[in-house]
């Protein structure tokens, strides 16, 4: 990009969207260069298809601003709109063929026509006329190589060509910007290989800005010259494909791009950090002591022999992938993914090291659950929607509980803590999964899991949208219906007011 | 051995239907065919031909049928395409009862249900005796609005809601999308509907009959009233008159579907 080509196209302004109550894009905020080939990646239900749909005007935000040059268009109909889309299944017209697919759009569009003028003198709008319309057509053909396809009907083509005529049909009307709704999807493998390069220099050649929206890395980082990687309807990170990789800003990025290996780790000093028992040498400033995420890409270990590194282990499986061979390494419970080139032999001890620039540290996302919560009559505490036994003589320090179920303190004085706002902290170890649904105290889906090296770190959502980060060594699957426990003793509350508050006369 | 030689192809499987085809359908054709050209001694002649040219009151029969059959077919379309539209989205139907309260009606014998509509129609003031064309296309479409409903429900249902939204993507406005892209892609819906409406319309005589209290005659009555009176020569010609009608509206039909597939069909 070059620093005159700076004029910002598209602007989202806090844009969110709910469905029911539900919000799907939260608070979405991005700002889009003219000429700039965009891609919104995340996985399935992230929200970036309906922020792609809001664009194009085929969804209306449910708050927030969409300023197209500087105006708001977010309540502006689809057929106003100086923007094109190219979808997922095609959506080619059947029947039509090639060619009035491509000049659908043209044929309704009208132009001002300078040697006609109203009253007030201004141009009157004509229709464009037949010589106009083919001359566009036919260009738009030869940019998606389709010349001589026109009269084609639209079903003897294939998957590949029908893509094209998509393209073509889009971009023929001259759009400010062209929206790609996972375009490639359909595709098998190495023509979507071959599209992508097209599609790149289609955009090249075009300069109209692309917006494209894909769950794939790979095409993301091909293609793109930003990235968005959303999750949950929320930004997780913006940036070039290279800083998205090289820089993720959190465990999520880093295992949703490329492969990686995430470790928990403690900074000790401004340029040492420990993990997989050992003092490696960053290059990140963290406070000491703080518990940090610590993502090793595989490609960027290098594997030596045993000794000759900075730490030893035991190979425990190789994978021939063409170019390099895949290891697994055991470092005490910790497995590490490896790739390289050399052939070492498996079962027996090797070593690794890593460059301090390598080492991609982050604020460790989740240190623990706190919730909102309130003590019931019985003494129990109710948040997240579930109803947990506790310990409520924590609450107040030096007290019993009597008979009664009120708080005593040494000095006699009673508590009653019925409907006491509390702050509820869960370590992320201290909770149990349990598979049947029924026998935990609140159930939920488990929407994500990420390895990190010797645990995984699961995610449990339950429909009252209350989420539960737990660690634990045992392997879960996504979408699997789960309960969860805590135990009494795992429960840390504080009181939210003071405890005179609560003294009973 | 007998049996060993026996190898089933599957082209065996076709016998049923090749049977039933040649009894049900083929069979009767012919028997039209033969009766329409022979007089009542089995003779091969045009007498029956000349009869129906010759009068000019058949000739009146066969436009009023045509006619009554179009425009029931018209009125029919324009009643049952918003209502299978509305049908066709979630929006409006969140559940089959509303499709099934439109189709219900057919549950009920079709002669009773006539006789209910004049009735009614009688109640309201529109008295079959006085206003028999008002009252038979009434009956008509009442009856025959299902059979419109149903083809253009199911065609709407497989309506892919992308290529709605490409339309107005491409600068179509509500108008324009519901002309060149939702009338053209649910053109055999439209098609089938027309046909299940204009043809049997023609040959119908029992609605007619109840709904103008008799003072319609159409093509139907006709035939009925030869085939009762034994005329079977002269019945089986206006029966081959029906069929030949049958035979062009369904070309005529594939034309238009055609025609909305050719470049520049429908602007």
């Amino acid at each position: 990009m070059n620093q005159t080509n700076k004029e910002i196209i598209i602007e989202l302004k806090d844009v969110t969207k709910e469905y029911d109550g539900i919000t799907v894009v939260d608070h979405f905020n991005l700002s889009i260069e003219k000429g700039q080939f965009v891609t919104f990646l995340g996985p399935s239900g992230c929200g970036k298809t309906t922020t792609l749909r809001m664009i194009a005007g085929f969804e209306l935000a449910t708050s927030g601003e969409i300023l197209l040059g500087g105006k708001d268009i977010s309540q502006i109909p689809p057929h106003k709109r100086p923007i094109n889309t190219v979808f997922q299944r095609y959506a080619l017209f059947p029947h039509l063929d090639v060619y009035d697919n491509i000049a659908f759009g043209l044929k309704l569009k009208k132009i001002p026509d300078e040697t006609k003028k109203n009253k007030k003198g201004e141009p009157k709008l004509r229709h464009l006329t037949k010589q106009e319309i083919n001359e566009k057509v036919m260009n738009a053909l030869k940019v998606v190589d389709l010349e001589e396809f026109e009269s084609r009907d639209i079903t003897t083509l294939s998957g590949g060509q029908q893509q094209r005529v998509a393209i073509a049909r889009a971009i023929v009307n001259e759009p400010e910007i062209l929206l790609l709704d996972e375009p490639l999807g359909a595709l098998d493998l190495k023509m979507r290989k071959e599209m992508q390069v097209e599609l790149k220099e289609m955009h090249k050649k075009l300069g109209i800005t692309f917006i494209y929206v894909t769950h794939d890395q790979e095409e993301a980082l091909t293609m793109s010259d930003m990235i968005v990687v959303m999750k949950d309807g929320m930004i997780q990170q913006v940036g070039e494909p290279k800083a998205i990789y090289d820089e993720p800003n959190n465990t999520f990025v880093a295992d949703f791009i490329g492969e990686s290996n995430i470790y928990s780790g403690t900074i000790i000093d401004d340029n040492h950090v420990l993990f997989l028992n050992h003092r490696f040498e960053c290059v990140d400033h963290f406070p000491k002591n703080e518990k940090v995420d610590v993502v090793l890409r595989p490609e960027d270990i290098v594997l030596n022999d045993v000794g000759k590194g900075m730490v030893d282990g035991t190979l425990v499986s190789k994978v021939f992938k063409g170019i390099y061979y895949e290891y697994t390494m055991m470092i005490g419970k910790n497995e590490v993914i490896i790739q390289n080139t050399q052939n070492f032999e498996i079962n027996k001890m090797a070593s690794i090291s890593v460059k301090p620039f390598d080492i991609h540290i982050m604020h460790k996302e989740f240190v623990s659950n706190t919730y909102d919560g309130y003590i019931d009559k019985k003494n129990n505490v109710i948040f997240a929607g579930g109803k947990f036994e506790c310990d409520v003589t924590t609450l107040i320090e030096g007290t019993t509980l009597d008979d009664e179920g009120f708080l005593v303190d040494q000095n006699g004085l009673k508590y009653d803590l019925t409907d006491a706002d509390v702050k509820v902290e869960v370590g992320l170890k201290d909770i149990e999964i349990i598979d049947n649904e029924e026998d935990g105290i609140i159930s939920g889906e488990i929407v994500s899991i990420i390895y990190k090296g010797d645990h995984y770190q699961i995610i449990i959502r339950t429909e009252e949208d209350e989420d539960f980060v737990v660690d634990t060594e045992w392997t879960w699957n996504e979408n699997d219906k789960v309960s969860v426990l805590i135990p009494k003793d795992k429960i840390q509350m504080k009181l939210v007011k003071e405890a005179k508050e609560y003294v009973v006369d | 051995m007998l049996l060993t030689k026996f190898r089933f192809k599957r082209k065996y499987l076709s016998i049923p239907y090749l049977l039933f085809s040649i009894f049900f359908v083929i069979a009767p054709l012919l028997l039209i065919v033969y009766y329409a050209f022979t007089d009542k001694n089995g003779h091969f002649s045009f007498t029956n031909l000349q009869e129906f040219f010759s009068s000019s009151g058949n000739f009146s029969v066969l436009v009023v049928s045509i006619l009554i059959g179009e425009a029931n077919t018209i009125i029919c379309l324009l009643i049952g395409y918003p209502i299978a539209m509305l049908l066709a989205k979630k929006k409006y139907n969140k559940s089959y009862v509303t499709v099934l309260l439109f189709i219900m009606p057919m549950w009920i014998n079709f002669v009773l249900r006539t006789a209910a509509t004049r009735e009614l129609l009688r109640w309201i003031g529109i008295d079959g005796g006085k206003y028999p064309y008002v009252a038979t296309i009434i009956g008509m479409v009442y009856n025959y609005l299902p059979f419109v409903i149903l083809p253009l429900y199911s065609t709407m249902l497989k309506m892919d809601k992308n290529q709605i939204e490409a339309s107005y993507d491409l600068g179509a406005n509500k108008v324009q999308t519901f002309f060149k892209t939702i009338i053209p892609m649910t053109m055999p819906g439209i098609v089938s509907a027309a046909t299940m409406v204009f043809m049997p319309t023609m040959s119908s005589y029992v609605i007619s009959d109840i709904m103008g209290e008799r003072n319609i005659t159409l093509i139907g009555n006709l035939i009925n009233l030869n085939f009762e009176q034994g005329l079977w020569n002269i019945g089986s010609f206006y029966a081959l008159i029906i069929l030949a009608l049958i035979g062009l509206s369904v070309v005529l039909f594939k034309d238009v579907e055609k025609a909305g597939d050719a470049r520049g069909g429908l602007w």
